[in-house]
Parts: structure tokens; sequence; C-alpha cells
């Protein structure tokens, strides 16, 4: 039997179809849960960093402590709400895409809303008297400082990103793992390693490491761009 | 320099004199400002001095309306609550992380401005504080005497009739501190009301028309330059005052 890594390196070098379709359904996953995550969470993440009301507290530790939601108890959570006997059985979503996308946007939801409050606030104790000189209330400072803040804010875009891709616990249970349809790049490896099949496995791994290591690349120049050119 | 600017802040009605009638500011059990009744008059230069702590940066901050009184009243002559037509140059300014150009436009936007006279006020704006070839530079990369350079430009572009500035020279280099007097006399001569701190006695005489001298919280003094300078009436004053000349 040829070595695991020859397979991989064959598989990956021919472009194997059933490969690219595990690693598009990956991309598209988390791609869409991170956008989702962030059209929520920068807005709210920001509310949260400018409004003041009672329990205010209470919600940042909320958020906080979600960022550590294990992804097994997350996909639970999505399981039991999409299930047939859920309350939102009857849509039908369980064991498709888009219940792993729902999956996922609760797993980077927190990341984004807590990270975007932490950086909006700092930015709001530093603009908030030049800014109401200048004209802008709270709600029209929301905007400017979510784009003042956009070199620290894509860090957090990123390790919700990279959360939602190394995961295996929500989109297994969710998704179900089923081929050519809910299989992901994680799903995969797990599977295939418990059958022996350690080619695929090995060569999914790669793939995700790579695009690890790609993204925090790409997130460190940025930043590192960003402060020269920007200040 | 010339002078650039359409009629457009003249169509708006005259905004001053701001009247303060026993105006106090007490925070956490703290009186910070207390009973001060005066009238910033059109045209003026006032400039705000006393000693670190005494309340001339509360004060300024008072009458922009940052902080709202918790004692006494502060009223404009148009009658509202904070009117648009004035703006305020910090001691260290804070600039947007965007390009020069866009800091300028960022104001004119809140006015509610049109795009097309948004880019003609920056374009006056740059061009009149010789800040054209660096439009497009990251503001915050700007040396120390071209950040506040922006903020004066800045202040300018939104049409002020007065302007507030709390010791806007006291981060800077003498040459710096040179252009951004100038630029404060020019306004002045505008037309603009100008309410400025300071600790630099020099600074104070060449560009007072009238002092007010907060001690503790309280305006103990308030009258001409010329006066001021000559025959304070107050022993906190001449104390002040003698210390400048001690150093």
């Amino acid at each position: 039997m040829d070595s695991p890594f020859a397979t991989a390196l064959s598989l990956i070098a021919s472009g194997d179809a059933a490969l690219m379709q595990i690693i598009g359904l990956s991309l598209r996953v988390t791609l869409t849960a991170v956008l989702i995550a962030c059209a929520v969470g920068l807005p709210l993440g920001a509310a949260l960093a400018l409004a003041r009301f009672a329990g205010r507290g209470v919600v940042i530790v909320a958020f906080n402590a979600l960022m550590g939601l294990p992804p097994v108890v997350a996909g639970l959570l999505v399981y039991l709400m999409l299930s047939r006997s859920g309350p939102f059985g009857a849509l039908a979503l369980l064991f498709t895409p888009t219940a792993m996308i729902i999956a996922q946007t609760l797993l980077i939801l927190p990341i984004v809303v807590s990270l975007t409050r932490s950086v909006v606030e700092d930015l709001w104790a530093e603009y908030r008297e030049q800014l109401r000189s200048l004209g802008a209330g709270r709600l029209r400072a929301v905007p400017t400082l979510l784009w003042d803040g956009r070199v620290s804010l894509l860090t957090g875009v990123l390790a919700g990103f990279g959360r939602a891709s190394a995961e295996v616990g929500a989109v297994l249970i969710v998704g179900g793992n089923i081929a050519g349809h809910t299989r992901t790049m994680t799903t995969a490896i797990t599977l295939e390693t418990a059958r022996g099949q350690l080619g695929l496995a090995v060569a999914l791994g790669i793939i995700l490491m790579v695009l690890t290591l790609t993204l925090n690349a790409a997130a460190w120049w940025a930043g590192q761009w960003a402060r020269e050119r920007l200040g | 320099m010339t002078d650039t600017r359409d009629p457009l802040c003249s169509a708006d009605a005259p905004i001053l004199p701001l009247s303060l009638k026993g105006a106090g500011y007490t925070v956490a059990g703290q009186t910070l400002l207390q009973d001060i009744t005066l009238r910033i008059e059109a045209g003026r230069r006032l400039i705000v001095m006393g000693a670190n702590g005494a309340g001339k940066s509360l004060f300024l901050r008072l009458c922009h309306g940052l902080i709202a009184p918790t004692a006494g009243h502060c009223d404009w002559a148009n009658g509202a609550a904070r009117p648009q037509a004035q703006a305020m140059v910090f001691q260290r300014p804070v600039l947007l992380r965007r390009s020069v150009a866009a800091n300028l436009e960022y104001p004119l936007t809140l006015m509610g401005l049109a795009r097309a006279a948004r880019r003609e006020t920056v374009e006056q704006t740059l061009e009149r504080f010789g800040l054209s070839a660096l439009a497009n530079r990251p503001a915050r990369l700007l040396s120390g005497g071209e950040q506040q350079r922006l903020a004066l430009a800045r202040a300018w572009a939104m049409r002020p009739q007065v302007l507030f500035l709390d010791e806007p020279c006291s981060a800077l280099d003498p040459s710096a501190t040179r252009i951004i007097e100038a630029m404060v006399a020019q306004f002045s001569e505008e037309g603009i009301t100008i309410v400025m701190t300071t600790h630099n006695l020099g600074q104070a005489r060449r560009l007072a028309e009238q002092v007010a001298f907060l001690h503790r919280g309280r305006l103990i003094e308030h009258c001409s330059a010329a006066k001021f300078f000559a025959v304070p009436e107050t022993p906190e004053a001449r104390a002040f005052l003698a210390g400048d000349l001690i150093w």
C-alpha cells in the first residue's frame, strides 16, 4: 500500500473530484456563516459598545462566555431546533448545508460580537468628544467607528473563520456527513480516518493547514500594511 | 491665503452672543465650575486663562455643548440648544484613520452637504491651508504640526461662527505654534469668534482681545486684554501673571 502522503499529494495534484467537492462545500458553508455573523455581529457589537442599559454587563459576559461554546453543544442546540419534533422541524432543514451554516454562524457570532465590542469601545473612548464636536451622535458614530477599527476587526473575523473551518462537532451533528451533500473537510477527515482511508484524510488535512496558514499570513500582512499606511 | 468662503454661514441666523447665566458643573459631588456669568459677543477673541485645574477646558466644553451645565444656563442667541455653526479644536486632535481629504469631508457629510458641495469645500479647504499635496495621505501619519493644521482646517470647513480652541499649541514646537497662531488671527479677521484657552502668557498677549480668568472653577476676572495685563484686579490674577515674569 502507498503511503498516505503519496496518495494525498496525488489526490491534490490530480484535482480529485470528490476532494474538490468537499473543499467547495466547506468553503461555501463557512464563508456564508462568516458573512452572516459579520452582518449581524458587527453592528450588534458596536451597539453594545456604545449603549448603556441595565444588564449590559450580563450581555457582555454572556457573549464572552459563548466564544468558548463547544461546537458539539452548538450542534446539539441547532439539532434540537431543526429536528422534526423541534420548533423549526417543518422547515426540513436538518442534514442540509443550511443547517450547517446556522450552526457555524452560532459559533462565529460571539467572537465577532465580543471583539467588535472591545475594539469599538476603545475607539469610542478616544473619538467620543471629537465626534460629538463634529456633530455625530451615538448612532451615527457606529459606522464611523466600525470603519476606523477595520484593521483590528479583520483579525476577529478571521479568527471566526478559523474556528468555523476547523470545527467538526457542529457540522457533523446537524449536517450528518452525507457524501456529496453535507460532507465537509473536517467531517470527511473523521470518517476516512476511522475507515483507515488515510490518503483522503491527509489530503484534506494538508488543505486545511494551508488554508489556515494563508489566512493568518494574510491577516498579519494586512495588519502590517495598515499600520504603515494608515497609522 | 484668500478668503474663498461663500456667504453660506451668513445665511444662518447669528448664534452669538452666547450668554452663560450662573452656569455651574458638578460631577460626583465635586463642583468643578461654579456660578459663571458672562456673554461671549460675536467677533471677539476671548482668551481663557487660569492655572492647571482651574476649569478652562471644562469651561470650553460647557460652551461648546459637550457637557450640559448642572446649574444655571448657557443660552445661544438663536435659541438653539446646540447650534451647528460652531467647532472646536482640541489639544490633541482626533483624526480619523482615513486620508486628509476624507477627514475634511467627514463633518460636511454630517452637516448634510451634497456630494458636489462637499467636494468643492474640501478642495477649497485643502488649497487654503496648504494641504493639497497631502490630500491622499493618511491623516494619522502627519506630523504633530500638520495634524493640528488639519484639525483647524476641518473646523474652518464647517463654517463656524464661533471656534473654540483648547490649548491648541501646547504639544507643538515654536514654528508650528506660530503657524497656528497666524491661522487663528486670520479666522478672527474673517469674523469668526474665537474662544481659546492657553497657559502660554506670550500667546495670550499676542492673541487676546478679551480675557476671562478662571480660578478654582470660578470666573474671577473678565475684561479687555489691555486692562487684564496692565492692572489685574484680583490677587490671584496678579500672582498668575507674576509667575510668568519670574519664569
